[in-house]
């Protein structure tokens, strides 16, 4: 399925009612090189909104949101040793956890590719 | 000064059509970064990067005109002048020599960290040519000409540009491009040159990224033929401020507003290697009372270098602890592209402040184990070349 987009940079693809979560292209091209990811640990529950995960670029600490709201059920280790991959591939292997989601509707209520193609463009 | 607009760059067009990637500096609209923060870090550490420091304070600190003096009588009178704000042996500073050193406060606190270099020409005997921070430069000139009013003269430099060349190969481009002469340079040196292409240009063989390199007071009219001709060079490449900060914090070298500040003598900030003998001895500086007696029986606190040991960076404001209780606080940290990982400057309470000491990072609440380790944590390469005799 499409991946939908927060209106900051999140992304979220649903496969049944698991969810992976992780930061936009557009997202790591302001950050710059991503040097460490704090993710939160599995089981923890999230709200919508709530902060979720931490990217640090060279340049700065950014908050991650969780996009929507559900419960971790796996976060990507491989970020732990390798975080340039957040870079290399944002939107794929660099995504940052999986949760089960609570309330389908909040993904729907999220940017679609285009609307959120647009929205970037008028940044 | 966040709130006024901040003020182009005069190779604001320069950088314009290498980056979008610009951010509000002292006041500046400067270039953060061009190709990518760690890889413009990398090249200056293997080649040359070029970095706009135009937003800084050179100026010239000179005897009124027919002061009539000469040579070492004409310097020792206009470095006794910028004695009473600093505690480097300006004095004893020969022809061509650039010191580092920092203007006091009355408390022996530092108000800025600058340069002050002795020009090589016997014409020149009698100024100083002196260059402080972006962000404290009015303040700077103001204290200087407050302190020596009708003795001395300062004449901003500011409208020109300043470049720095870094980099292991920067000599190599900076003598192809400019003038071969520049080779032959010591590293804190200083020199003024002519060229028909770039007009009359104050090179001091200095920087502040650990590595060799140059910087370079160029006229605004000769600024884009010198950047572009250098940036032509194949050893350079464009180099942002984002770069700047982590090169000079893997040197170990402070930020002023950061790691030093007016409530920070420089024994605290261990900068002791800045004053010299006979200035230690006269302790004929503002705070030199404080100062002195830090130097002789130690300080409470001191800065260090600190390498978290996982791989979270620990930046400015991060708490230091000590089993739990509060010893220091993190004054610049970040990623280290050469040792690819974290690593923070702070200050300690002295007891903890041997390398060795294992601390705690208090990062988003949650303590992070740390070790104290010398400084820098990038060894200097500093070239100074053989005499060529």
């Amino acid at each position: 399925m499409s991946k939908r987009y927060t209106k900051d940079h999140e992304w979220v693809e649903l496969n049944g009612d698991v969810a992976i979560i992780g930061i936009s292209a557009y997202a790591t091209e302001q950050l710059g090189d991503v040097v460490y990811v704090e993710l939160p640990a599995k089981d923890k529950e999230f709200a919508a909104h709530a902060d979720m995960a931490v990217v640090e670029s060279a340049k700065a600490a950014s908050d991650v949101y969780a996009p929507i709201s559900g419960k971790v059920v796996e976060v990507n280790d491989t970020l732990s040793g390798q975080p340039d991959l957040v870079n290399g591939s944002p939107e794929g292997d660099g995504w940052f956890v999986k949760i089960k989601v609570v309330n389908k509707a909040e993904v729907d209520a999220l940017m679609d590719e285009a609307a959120y193609a647009d929205y970037v463009k008028g940044l | 000064m966040a709130d006024a607009e901040p003020q182009k760059l005069p190779l604001d067009a320069v950088w314009r059509a290498r980056t979008s990637k610009f951010a509000d500096f002292a006041g500046y609209d400067m270039p953060i970064q061009f190709e990518g923060l760690i890889a413009e870090h990398n090249w200056t550490r293997e080649h040359a990067g070029l970095f706009d420091v135009s937003h800084m304070g050179p100026c010239f600190f000179a005897l009124p005109k027919g002061h009539g003096l000469e040579g070492d009588v004409a310097h020792k009178k206009v470095a006794s002048l910028i004695e009473r704000l600093v505690p480097a042996d300006i004095q004893g500073l020969k022809p061509g020599q650039v010191r580092y050193t920092m203007l006091l406060n009355a408390d022996g606190g530092i108000l800025d960290d600058l340069m002050i270099a002795r020009p090589a020409e016997p014409a020149a005997a009698g100024d100083l040519y002196i260059v402080v921070n972006a962000g404290c430069k009015i303040e700077d000139w103001k204290l200087i000409e407050a302190t020596t009013k009708g003795e001395a003269n300062l004449v901003r430099a500011d409208d020109r540009c300043l470049l720095a060349l870094q980099g292991p190969t920067a000599a190599q481009a900076a003598s192809a491009v400019i003038a071969p002469e520049l080779n032959d340079m010591n590293f804190m040196t200083v020199r003024r040159i002519e060229t028909q292409r770039f007009g009359r240009l104050t090179i001091t063989r200095s920087g502040y990224t650990g590595e060799d390199g140059y910087e370079i007071l160029v006229r605004a009219e000769h600024a884009k033929d010198l950047a572009e001709a250098l940036l032509a060079h194949a050893e350079v490449k464009p180099v942002g401020l984002g770069a700047r900060d982590s090169l000079r914090l893997e040197a170990g070298l402070c930020l002023y507003g950061h790691d030093l500040d007016p409530s920070t003598s420089p024994i605290e900030a261990d900068l002791a290697w800045t004053i010299q003998k006979r200035r230690r001895e006269a302790g004929d500086f503002p705070g030199a009372k404080r100062i002195l007696r830090e130097y002789e029986l130690g300080v409470s606190r001191k800065r260090v270098g600190i390498r978290p040991n996982d791989r979270a960076p620990a930046r400015e404001g991060v708490e230091i602890q000590k089993d739990g209780k509060n010893i220091g606080v993190v004054t610049s940290g970040g990623f280290s592209p050469i040792l690819n990982g974290p690593i923070s400057m702070g200050y300690v309470d002295a007891a903890h402040s041997e390398p060795g000491h294992v601390v705690e990072l208090m990062v988003r609440g949650q303590a992070r184990s740390a070790t104290i380790v010398p400084l820098p944590f990038v060894p200097h390469r500093y070239v100074r070349p053989k005499k060529a005799n």
